[in-house]
Protein backbone atom coordinates (compact mmCIF):
# COMPACT_ATOMS: atom_id res chain seq x y z
CA UNK A 1 0.00 0.00 0.00
CA UNK A 2 1.24 3.31 -0.95
CA UNK A 3 1.70 5.53 1.89
CA UNK A 4 -0.44 8.30 2.49
CA UNK A 5 0.94 11.63 1.84
CA UNK A 6 0.85 14.42 4.35
CA UNK A 7 -2.23 16.33 2.70
CA UNK A 8 -4.27 13.23 1.94
CA UNK A 9 -6.44 14.06 5.61
CA UNK A 10 -7.23 17.48 4.12
CA UNK A 11 -8.82 16.47 0.88
CA UNK A 12 -10.49 13.41 2.82
CA UNK A 13 -11.82 16.17 5.01
CA UNK A 14 -12.84 18.08 2.04
CA UNK A 15 -14.48 15.58 0.28
CA UNK A 16 -16.88 15.15 3.88
CA UNK A 17 -17.83 18.43 3.85
CA UNK A 18 -14.84 19.20 6.48
CA UNK A 19 -12.21 21.63 6.38
CA UNK A 20 -9.59 20.91 8.67
CA UNK A 21 -6.06 21.55 9.73
CA UNK A 22 -3.26 19.83 11.42
CA UNK A 23 -2.48 20.30 15.28
CA UNK A 24 0.62 18.96 16.95
CA UNK A 25 -0.39 16.86 19.59
CA UNK A 26 3.06 18.00 21.67
CA UNK A 27 2.75 21.93 20.82
CA UNK A 28 -1.20 22.64 20.15
CA UNK A 29 0.60 24.81 16.98
CA UNK A 30 -1.93 24.76 13.98
CA UNK A 31 -0.40 24.51 10.10
CA UNK A 32 -0.85 24.69 7.61
CA UNK A 33 -0.23 23.59 4.58
CA UNK A 34 0.43 20.38 6.15
CA UNK A 35 3.92 19.17 6.98
CA UNK A 36 5.36 16.36 7.96
CA UNK A 37 6.59 17.22 11.44
CA UNK A 38 6.29 20.83 13.79
CA UNK A 39 8.56 23.58 13.22
CA UNK A 40 7.99 24.89 16.70
CA UNK A 41 8.69 21.73 18.66
CA UNK A 42 9.67 18.59 16.70
CA UNK A 43 6.94 16.83 17.01
CA UNK A 44 5.43 14.20 14.36
CA UNK A 45 2.86 13.54 16.65
CA UNK A 46 -0.58 15.66 14.85
CA UNK A 47 -4.01 15.41 14.73
CA UNK A 48 -6.86 16.70 11.92
CA UNK A 49 -9.44 19.58 14.05
CA UNK A 50 -12.00 21.45 12.33
CA UNK A 51 -11.31 25.29 11.49
CA UNK A 52 -14.41 27.70 11.61
CA UNK A 53 -14.10 28.05 8.11
CA UNK A 54 -14.50 32.00 8.72
CA UNK A 55 -11.76 34.28 7.52
CA UNK A 56 -10.88 37.58 5.69
CA UNK A 57 -9.65 38.62 2.09
CA UNK A 58 -5.75 39.76 2.09
CA UNK A 59 -5.12 40.19 -1.09
CA UNK A 60 -6.84 38.78 -4.75
CA UNK A 61 -6.11 38.31 -8.54
CA UNK A 62 -7.98 37.65 -11.52
CA UNK A 63 -6.99 34.89 -13.04
CA UNK A 64 -7.78 33.03 -16.28
CA UNK A 65 -6.45 29.92 -17.15
CA UNK A 66 -3.90 30.78 -20.10
CA UNK A 67 -5.24 27.79 -22.60
CA UNK A 68 -8.78 28.25 -21.55
CA UNK A 69 -9.42 31.57 -21.69
CA UNK A 70 -12.80 31.14 -22.61
CA UNK A 71 -14.02 30.14 -19.34
CA UNK A 72 -14.38 32.28 -16.68
CA UNK A 73 -12.10 33.66 -14.87
CA UNK A 74 -11.13 32.83 -11.23
CA UNK A 75 -11.31 35.27 -8.44
CA UNK A 76 -8.20 33.95 -6.63
CA UNK A 77 -7.60 35.27 -2.72
CA UNK A 78 -5.06 34.77 0.28
CA UNK A 79 -7.40 34.37 3.32
CA UNK A 80 -5.70 34.68 6.73
CA UNK A 81 -8.41 32.27 8.97
CA UNK A 82 -8.73 33.88 12.63
CA UNK A 83 -6.99 30.94 13.95
CA UNK A 84 -4.29 32.52 12.58
CA UNK A 85 -3.32 30.17 9.44
CA UNK A 86 -3.34 31.61 5.85
CA UNK A 87 -4.77 29.97 2.90
CA UNK A 88 -5.55 30.40 -0.65
CA UNK A 89 -8.95 29.91 -2.14
CA UNK A 90 -11.42 31.32 -4.97
CA UNK A 91 -13.76 33.18 -4.42
CA UNK A 92 -17.59 31.96 -5.56
CA UNK A 93 -18.69 35.82 -5.80
CA UNK A 94 -15.63 37.81 -7.10
CA UNK A 95 -17.89 40.92 -7.83
CA UNK A 96 -18.09 41.69 -3.76
CA UNK A 97 -13.65 41.28 -4.09
CA UNK A 98 -11.65 43.72 -1.82
CA UNK A 99 -9.26 43.78 0.59
CA UNK A 100 -10.62 42.97 4.24
CA UNK A 101 -13.50 41.66 2.83
CA UNK A 102 -15.21 38.46 6.07
CA UNK A 103 -16.04 35.30 3.94
CA UNK A 104 -17.05 31.96 4.79
CA UNK A 105 -15.23 28.69 3.16
CA UNK A 106 -18.38 26.68 1.05
CA UNK A 107 -16.83 23.09 -0.03
CA UNK A 108 -18.12 23.10 -3.20
CA UNK A 109 -17.58 21.16 -6.71
CA UNK A 110 -15.48 23.03 -8.86
CA UNK A 111 -14.31 20.97 -12.53
CA UNK A 112 -15.31 18.12 -11.32
CA UNK A 113 -13.57 18.53 -7.97
CA UNK A 114 -14.73 19.41 -4.39
CA UNK A 115 -12.96 22.20 -3.23
CA UNK A 116 -12.48 24.92 -0.48
CA UNK A 117 -13.93 27.81 -1.78
CA UNK A 118 -15.12 31.03 -0.44
CA UNK A 119 -18.13 33.27 -0.54
CA UNK A 120 -17.86 37.03 1.15
CA UNK A 121 -20.47 37.41 3.81
CA UNK A 122 -22.56 39.93 4.31
CA UNK A 123 -21.89 42.60 6.90
CA UNK A 124 -23.94 42.12 9.95
CA UNK A 125 -24.47 38.52 8.46
CA UNK B 1 28.93 33.12 6.33
CA UNK B 2 30.76 31.78 3.86
CA UNK B 3 34.46 34.55 3.27
CA UNK B 4 34.21 34.80 -0.11
CA UNK B 5 36.39 37.61 -1.75
CA UNK B 6 39.35 35.78 -3.20
CA UNK B 7 37.40 34.62 -6.90
CA UNK B 8 37.11 36.74 -9.52
CA UNK B 9 34.89 36.43 -12.64
CA UNK B 10 37.48 36.35 -15.43
CA UNK B 11 35.27 34.87 -18.30
CA UNK B 12 31.19 35.17 -19.55
CA UNK B 13 29.82 33.60 -22.65
CA UNK B 14 26.38 33.99 -24.43
CA UNK B 15 24.34 32.64 -27.54
CA UNK B 16 21.89 34.57 -29.06
CA UNK B 17 18.80 35.01 -27.44
CA UNK B 18 15.98 34.13 -29.82
CA UNK B 19 12.69 32.50 -29.35
CA UNK B 20 13.28 29.31 -31.09
CA UNK B 21 16.85 28.42 -31.34
CA UNK B 22 16.32 25.20 -33.75
CA UNK B 23 19.11 24.03 -31.62
CA UNK B 24 19.33 21.27 -28.85
CA UNK B 25 20.16 22.71 -25.64
CA UNK B 26 22.79 21.25 -24.80
CA UNK B 27 24.55 22.43 -28.06
CA UNK B 28 23.70 26.15 -26.63
CA UNK B 29 25.21 25.04 -22.81
CA UNK B 30 28.35 24.12 -24.91
CA UNK B 31 28.41 27.51 -27.17
CA UNK B 32 28.02 30.09 -24.31
CA UNK B 33 30.65 27.56 -22.13
CA UNK B 34 33.09 27.36 -24.90
CA UNK B 35 32.64 31.11 -25.25
CA UNK B 36 33.21 31.69 -21.30
CA UNK B 37 36.57 30.16 -21.40
CA UNK B 38 37.97 31.42 -24.28
CA UNK B 39 37.18 34.70 -22.66
CA UNK B 40 38.78 34.26 -19.65
CA UNK B 41 42.03 32.83 -21.74
CA UNK B 42 41.59 29.50 -20.67
CA UNK B 43 41.48 25.85 -21.84
CA UNK B 44 39.52 23.28 -21.49
CA UNK B 45 41.70 21.46 -19.55
CA UNK B 46 42.01 24.42 -16.98
CA UNK B 47 38.50 24.00 -15.94
CA UNK B 48 37.83 21.92 -13.32
CA UNK B 49 34.43 22.67 -11.66
CA UNK B 50 31.09 22.86 -13.08
CA UNK B 51 28.16 24.59 -11.42
CA UNK B 52 24.78 25.41 -12.58
CA UNK B 53 20.92 24.95 -10.57
CA UNK B 54 18.88 22.13 -9.65
CA UNK B 55 16.40 23.79 -12.64
CA UNK B 56 18.93 23.55 -15.16
CA UNK B 57 18.89 20.32 -17.26
CA UNK B 58 21.92 19.94 -19.02
CA UNK B 59 23.94 17.46 -17.35
CA UNK B 60 27.52 17.81 -16.30
CA UNK B 61 28.73 14.67 -18.21
CA UNK B 62 27.29 15.60 -21.48
CA UNK B 63 28.61 18.99 -20.91
CA UNK B 64 32.31 17.64 -20.07
CA UNK B 65 31.80 15.46 -23.69
CA UNK B 66 30.62 18.51 -25.27
CA UNK B 67 33.52 20.87 -24.44
CA UNK B 68 35.96 17.77 -23.95
CA UNK B 69 37.10 18.53 -20.32
CA UNK B 70 40.09 16.68 -19.65
CA UNK B 71 39.32 16.17 -15.82
CA UNK B 72 36.28 17.70 -13.74
CA UNK B 73 36.77 17.44 -9.83
CA UNK B 74 33.98 19.58 -8.18
CA UNK B 75 30.52 20.14 -9.23
CA UNK B 76 27.41 21.47 -7.35
CA UNK B 77 24.09 22.77 -7.79
CA UNK B 78 22.30 25.45 -6.24
CA UNK B 79 18.35 24.82 -5.18
CA UNK B 80 15.95 26.57 -7.94
CA UNK B 81 17.37 28.93 -10.24
CA UNK B 82 15.44 32.28 -10.70
CA UNK B 83 15.77 34.42 -7.76
CA UNK B 84 18.16 31.94 -6.24
CA UNK B 85 20.43 31.87 -9.90
CA UNK B 86 23.44 33.64 -7.72
CA UNK B 87 23.93 30.95 -5.37
CA UNK B 88 25.72 29.48 -7.90
CA UNK B 89 28.49 32.05 -7.42
CA UNK B 90 29.02 31.24 -3.92
CA UNK B 91 29.12 27.15 -4.85
CA UNK B 92 31.92 28.37 -7.18
CA UNK B 93 33.93 30.32 -4.66
CA UNK B 94 33.66 27.49 -1.96
CA UNK B 95 35.05 25.23 -4.12
CA UNK B 96 38.06 27.63 -5.68
CA UNK B 97 38.80 29.02 -1.43
CA UNK B 98 39.04 26.00 -0.12
CA UNK B 99 41.43 24.78 -2.57
CA UNK B 100 39.10 21.99 -4.07
CA UNK B 101 38.71 23.73 -7.90
CA UNK B 102 40.64 26.24 -10.03
CA UNK B 103 38.54 27.73 -12.08
CA UNK B 104 34.51 26.97 -12.28
CA UNK B 105 32.12 26.97 -15.15
CA UNK B 106 28.46 27.98 -14.17
CA UNK B 107 26.26 27.39 -17.19
CA UNK B 108 22.53 27.84 -17.88
CA UNK B 109 20.74 27.00 -21.56
CA UNK B 110 17.15 26.06 -22.10
CA UNK B 111 14.65 26.42 -25.34
CA UNK B 112 12.40 27.87 -23.01
CA UNK B 113 10.55 29.74 -25.56
CA UNK B 114 10.75 26.93 -28.04
CA UNK B 115 10.24 23.29 -26.10
CA UNK B 116 9.04 23.67 -22.58
CA UNK B 117 7.90 26.97 -21.47
CA UNK B 118 7.55 27.88 -17.67
CA UNK B 119 4.56 29.84 -18.51
CA UNK B 120 2.44 27.17 -19.84
CA UNK B 121 -0.25 26.14 -17.29
CA UNK B 122 1.18 22.99 -15.04
CA UNK B 123 -2.46 22.27 -14.02
CA UNK B 124 -5.67 21.31 -16.02
CA UNK B 125 -8.84 19.34 -15.15
CA UNK B 126 -8.41 16.29 -13.68
CA UNK B 127 -5.18 16.77 -11.87
CA UNK B 128 -4.48 15.62 -8.34
CA UNK B 129 -5.71 18.34 -5.82
CA UNK B 130 -3.44 20.66 -4.26
CA UNK B 131 -3.59 24.05 -2.33
CA UNK B 132 -2.46 26.17 -5.35
CA UNK B 133 -3.34 24.91 -8.49
CA UNK B 134 -6.53 23.50 -8.06
CA UNK B 135 -7.69 27.24 -6.82
CA UNK B 136 -6.48 28.27 -9.71
CA UNK B 137 -3.11 29.26 -9.72
CA UNK B 138 -1.67 27.62 -12.49
CA UNK B 139 1.18 29.69 -14.05
CA UNK B 140 4.33 31.86 -12.26
CA UNK B 141 2.68 34.75 -12.85
CA UNK B 142 -0.52 34.32 -11.34
CA UNK B 143 1.78 32.55 -8.25
CA UNK B 144 4.17 35.96 -8.07
CA UNK B 145 1.35 38.28 -8.62
CA UNK B 146 -1.00 37.38 -5.28
CA UNK B 147 2.22 36.98 -3.39
CA UNK B 148 3.22 40.53 -4.61
CA UNK B 149 -0.25 42.52 -4.46
CA UNK B 150 0.33 43.05 -0.66
CA UNK B 151 3.65 44.57 -0.68
CA UNK B 152 2.37 46.90 -3.27
CA UNK B 153 -0.88 47.87 -1.78
CA UNK B 154 1.20 48.40 1.32
CA UNK B 155 3.20 51.13 -0.61
CA UNK B 156 0.33 52.13 -2.72
CA UNK B 157 1.60 51.24 -6.52
CA UNK B 158 -0.55 50.59 -8.78
CA UNK B 159 -0.06 48.63 -12.47
CA UNK B 160 0.77 52.36 -13.35
CA UNK B 161 3.64 52.65 -11.52
CA UNK B 162 4.88 49.07 -12.49
CA UNK B 163 4.59 50.74 -16.29
CA UNK B 164 6.66 53.52 -15.12
CA UNK B 165 9.19 50.90 -14.03
CA UNK B 166 9.01 48.95 -17.02
CA UNK B 167 9.48 52.50 -19.51
CA UNK B 168 12.91 52.56 -17.59
CA UNK B 169 13.80 48.98 -18.02
CA UNK B 170 12.65 49.08 -22.02
CA UNK B 171 14.46 51.72 -22.77
CA UNK B 172 17.91 50.52 -21.37
CA UNK B 173 17.00 47.12 -23.40
CA UNK B 174 15.97 49.69 -26.48
CA UNK B 175 20.11 50.39 -26.67
CA UNK B 176 21.17 46.99 -25.93
CA UNK B 177 22.42 44.90 -29.77
CA UNK B 178 21.34 41.54 -27.51
CA UNK B 179 18.12 42.25 -26.11
CA UNK B 180 14.51 41.15 -27.82
CA UNK B 181 13.41 44.32 -26.75
CA UNK B 182 16.38 46.71 -28.74
CA UNK B 183 15.43 49.48 -30.54
CA UNK B 184 11.70 49.31 -29.64
CA UNK B 185 11.78 51.38 -26.36
CA UNK B 186 8.01 51.71 -25.47
CA UNK B 187 6.31 54.95 -23.25
CA UNK B 188 3.41 54.60 -20.21
CA UNK B 189 1.12 54.57 -22.59
CA UNK B 190 2.54 51.39 -24.65
CA UNK B 191 2.47 49.68 -21.48
CA UNK B 192 -1.15 51.08 -20.53
CA UNK B 193 -2.00 49.11 -24.05
CA UNK B 194 -0.94 46.09 -23.65
CA UNK B 195 -3.46 43.50 -22.27
CA UNK B 196 -3.95 42.40 -18.47
CA UNK B 197 -2.46 38.80 -17.85
CA UNK B 198 -3.07 38.90 -14.42
CA UNK B 199 -5.33 41.79 -13.79
CA UNK B 200 -5.14 43.97 -11.60
CA UNK B 201 -1.37 43.53 -11.10
CA UNK B 202 0.31 42.36 -14.41
CA UNK B 203 0.32 43.18 -18.13
CA UNK B 204 2.06 41.82 -20.99
CA UNK B 205 4.54 44.02 -21.02
CA UNK B 206 5.29 42.99 -17.31
CA UNK B 207 6.28 39.75 -17.83
CA UNK B 208 9.99 38.32 -18.88
CA UNK B 209 10.74 36.87 -22.16
CA UNK B 210 10.77 33.58 -23.07
CA UNK B 211 13.88 32.84 -24.47
CA UNK B 212 15.85 30.40 -25.77
CA UNK B 213 19.79 30.38 -25.31
CA UNK B 214 22.64 29.97 -23.08
CA UNK B 215 24.68 31.73 -20.89
CA UNK B 216 28.17 31.25 -18.56
CA UNK B 217 31.08 32.20 -16.53
CA UNK B 218 34.20 30.96 -15.62
CA UNK B 219 35.26 31.71 -11.95
CA UNK B 220 38.53 31.81 -10.82
CA UNK B 221 41.41 32.16 -8.18
CA UNK B 222 41.77 36.03 -7.81
CA UNK B 223 45.36 35.90 -7.43
CA UNK B 224 45.45 33.84 -10.85
CA UNK B 225 43.42 36.13 -12.32
CA UNK B 226 45.01 39.59 -11.20
CA UNK B 227 48.17 37.85 -12.51
CA UNK B 228 46.96 37.11 -16.20
CA UNK B 229 46.93 40.68 -17.50
CA UNK B 230 43.04 40.03 -18.48
CA UNK B 231 40.56 42.43 -17.11
CA UNK B 232 39.84 41.20 -13.30
CA UNK B 233 36.11 41.85 -12.03
CA UNK B 234 36.72 40.73 -8.41
CA UNK B 235 33.82 38.66 -6.35
CA UNK B 236 34.03 41.01 -3.06
CA UNK B 237 30.35 38.89 -1.35
CA UNK B 238 28.02 36.93 -2.50
CA UNK B 239 25.42 35.27 -0.20
CA UNK B 240 22.34 33.57 0.30
CA UNK B 241 19.49 33.69 2.76
CA UNK B 242 16.56 31.20 3.26
CA UNK B 243 14.91 32.16 6.34
CA UNK B 244 12.39 29.40 7.48
CA UNK B 245 8.47 30.70 6.20
CA UNK B 246 9.92 32.21 3.05
CA UNK B 247 9.28 29.81 0.00
CA UNK B 248 10.56 30.43 -3.19
CA UNK B 249 7.04 30.21 -5.58
CA UNK B 250 3.83 29.79 -3.04
CA UNK B 251 5.59 32.62 -0.48
CA UNK B 252 2.03 33.29 1.37
CA UNK B 253 2.70 32.04 4.57
CA UNK B 254 4.57 33.98 6.45
CA UNK B 255 2.73 36.53 8.75
CA UNK B 256 4.38 39.49 7.26
CA UNK B 257 3.81 39.78 3.69
CA UNK B 258 5.28 43.31 3.08
CA UNK B 259 8.89 42.61 4.67
CA UNK B 260 10.63 40.79 2.10
CA UNK B 261 12.76 38.94 5.12
CA UNK B 262 14.88 37.29 2.77
CA UNK B 263 16.52 40.02 0.11
CA UNK B 264 16.75 42.08 3.89
CA UNK B 265 19.06 39.29 5.62
CA UNK B 266 20.73 38.67 1.96
CA UNK B 267 21.59 42.50 1.82
CA UNK B 268 22.72 42.92 5.33
CA UNK B 269 25.33 39.58 5.27
CA UNK B 270 26.46 41.31 1.80
CA UNK B 271 27.34 44.54 3.67
CA UNK B 272 28.87 42.56 6.56
CA UNK B 273 31.46 40.69 3.91
CA UNK B 274 32.15 43.25 1.89
CA UNK B 275 31.99 46.58 4.55
CA UNK B 276 30.18 48.33 1.79
CA UNK B 277 26.37 49.96 1.91
CA UNK B 278 23.97 50.52 -0.56
CA UNK B 279 25.13 53.89 -1.16
CA UNK B 280 28.44 52.70 -2.68
CA UNK B 281 26.16 50.71 -5.47
CA UNK B 282 27.04 52.29 -8.46
CA UNK B 283 24.83 49.57 -10.97
CA UNK B 284 22.54 47.02 -10.09
CA UNK B 285 20.64 44.35 -11.06
CA UNK B 286 17.72 42.92 -9.96
CA UNK B 287 16.22 39.70 -10.42
CA UNK B 288 13.10 40.30 -12.57
CA UNK B 289 10.71 37.59 -13.63
CA UNK B 290 7.73 40.09 -13.49
CA UNK B 291 8.26 44.19 -12.76
CA UNK B 292 6.40 43.31 -9.48
CA UNK B 293 9.87 41.71 -8.55
CA UNK B 294 12.02 44.35 -8.80
CA UNK B 295 9.96 46.96 -6.12
CA UNK B 296 9.96 44.63 -2.80
CA UNK B 297 13.98 43.72 -3.95
CA UNK B 298 15.22 47.25 -4.66
CA UNK B 299 13.74 48.27 -1.44
CA UNK B 300 15.09 45.19 0.50
CA UNK B 301 18.61 45.36 -0.52
CA UNK B 302 18.07 49.34 0.53
CA UNK B 303 18.85 51.42 -2.65
CA UNK B 304 16.18 53.23 -1.03
CA UNK B 305 14.70 54.14 2.32
CA UNK B 306 11.74 51.64 3.57
CA UNK B 307 8.38 52.65 2.11
CA UNK B 308 10.16 54.90 -0.72
CA UNK B 309 10.32 52.86 -4.07
CA UNK B 310 6.94 53.91 -5.51
CA UNK B 311 8.83 57.41 -5.50
CA UNK B 312 11.93 56.22 -6.83
CA UNK B 313 10.27 54.67 -9.80
CA UNK B 314 8.08 57.52 -10.67
CA UNK B 315 11.16 59.54 -10.51
CA UNK B 316 12.73 57.45 -12.68
CA UNK B 317 15.56 56.63 -10.40
CA UNK B 318 16.31 53.36 -11.96
CA UNK B 319 16.40 53.87 -15.62
CA UNK B 320 18.69 56.08 -17.87
CA UNK B 321 19.94 59.12 -16.26
CA UNK B 322 18.70 57.76 -13.05
CA UNK B 323 20.35 57.87 -9.10
CA UNK B 324 20.29 53.94 -9.00
CA UNK B 325 20.22 52.37 -12.03
CA UNK B 326 19.01 49.08 -12.41
CA UNK B 327 18.92 46.44 -15.59
CA UNK B 328 21.20 48.41 -18.25
CA UNK B 329 20.78 45.06 -20.31
CA UNK B 330 17.14 46.05 -19.94
CA UNK B 331 16.53 43.30 -17.62
CA UNK B 332 14.97 40.02 -18.04
CA UNK B 333 11.94 41.45 -19.32
CA UNK B 334 13.65 43.81 -22.21
CA UNK B 335 17.26 41.30 -22.65
CA UNK B 336 16.45 38.05 -21.84
CA UNK B 337 15.00 35.36 -19.37
CA UNK B 338 17.79 33.00 -18.82
CA UNK B 339 16.76 31.95 -15.25
CA UNK B 340 18.37 35.38 -14.21
CA UNK B 341 22.54 34.67 -15.40
CA UNK B 342 21.73 37.39 -18.03
CA UNK B 343 21.44 39.87 -15.27
CA UNK B 344 24.52 38.74 -14.16
CA UNK B 345 26.38 38.84 -17.13
CA UNK B 346 25.37 42.48 -17.41
CA UNK B 347 27.23 43.30 -13.95
CA UNK B 348 30.27 41.74 -15.57
CA UNK B 349 30.24 44.17 -18.48
CA UNK B 350 29.66 47.03 -16.11
CA UNK B 351 32.84 46.13 -14.32
CA UNK B 352 34.61 45.87 -17.44
CA UNK B 353 33.27 49.08 -18.97
CA UNK B 354 31.95 46.95 -21.85
CA UNK B 355 27.77 47.43 -21.18
CA UNK B 356 26.27 49.02 -24.41
CA UNK B 357 24.32 51.38 -21.22
CA UNK B 358 28.22 51.45 -19.48
CA UNK B 359 27.45 53.87 -16.29
CA UNK B 360 30.39 56.00 -16.17
CA UNK B 361 32.99 55.22 -13.08
CA UNK B 362 30.85 52.31 -12.24
CA UNK B 363 33.39 50.31 -9.89
CA UNK B 364 30.91 48.40 -7.83
CA UNK B 365 28.01 46.34 -8.83
CA UNK B 366 25.00 44.67 -7.28
CA UNK B 367 24.03 41.43 -8.79
CA UNK B 368 19.96 41.36 -6.68
CA UNK B 369 18.27 37.73 -6.39
CA UNK B 370 15.39 37.59 -3.49
CA UNK B 371 16.95 34.88 -1.75
CA UNK B 372 20.60 35.28 -3.44
CA UNK B 373 22.79 37.92 -4.12
CA UNK B 374 26.30 38.88 -5.23
CA UNK B 375 29.00 42.06 -5.15
CA UNK B 376 30.82 42.24 -8.05
CA UNK B 377 34.54 44.95 -8.02
CA UNK B 378 36.20 46.82 -10.96
CA UNK B 379 39.93 45.88 -10.40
Amino acid sequence: MQAKRDQDFFWEGIDRGELLAQKCDACATLRHPPAARCAACGSDEWSAVPLSGEGRILAFIDSVHPSRRDENSRCVCLVDLPEGLRMVSSLIDPENAVNGAAVRFEIADYDGQMLPLIRTVEAGQ
Amino acid sequence: MSAAGQTAITGIGQTAYTKESGRTVMSLCAEASAQAIADAGLEPGDIDGLVSFTMDTNSDHDLQTALGLPMVRYTAKAPFGGEGAYATFQLAAAAIESGQANNVLIFRAFNERSESRFGQPSYNAGSMRGFHKSLGLVTPGQVYALWHKPFLDARGMTNEDLGLLVVQMRAWAANNPAAWFYGRPITLEDHQRSRWIVEPVLRLYDFCQETDGGVAFVVSRLDKARASGRPVVRVLGVQQCWPLGETMMYNYYKQDLVFPEDTVRVAEALWEQTGLSPAEIDVSTIYDNFSSSIPISYEGYGLCGRGEVGDAIRAGELGPGGSTPVNTNGGLIGEAYLHGLNNAAECVRQMRGTSPNQIAEAKIALCAGRQCGMVLARE
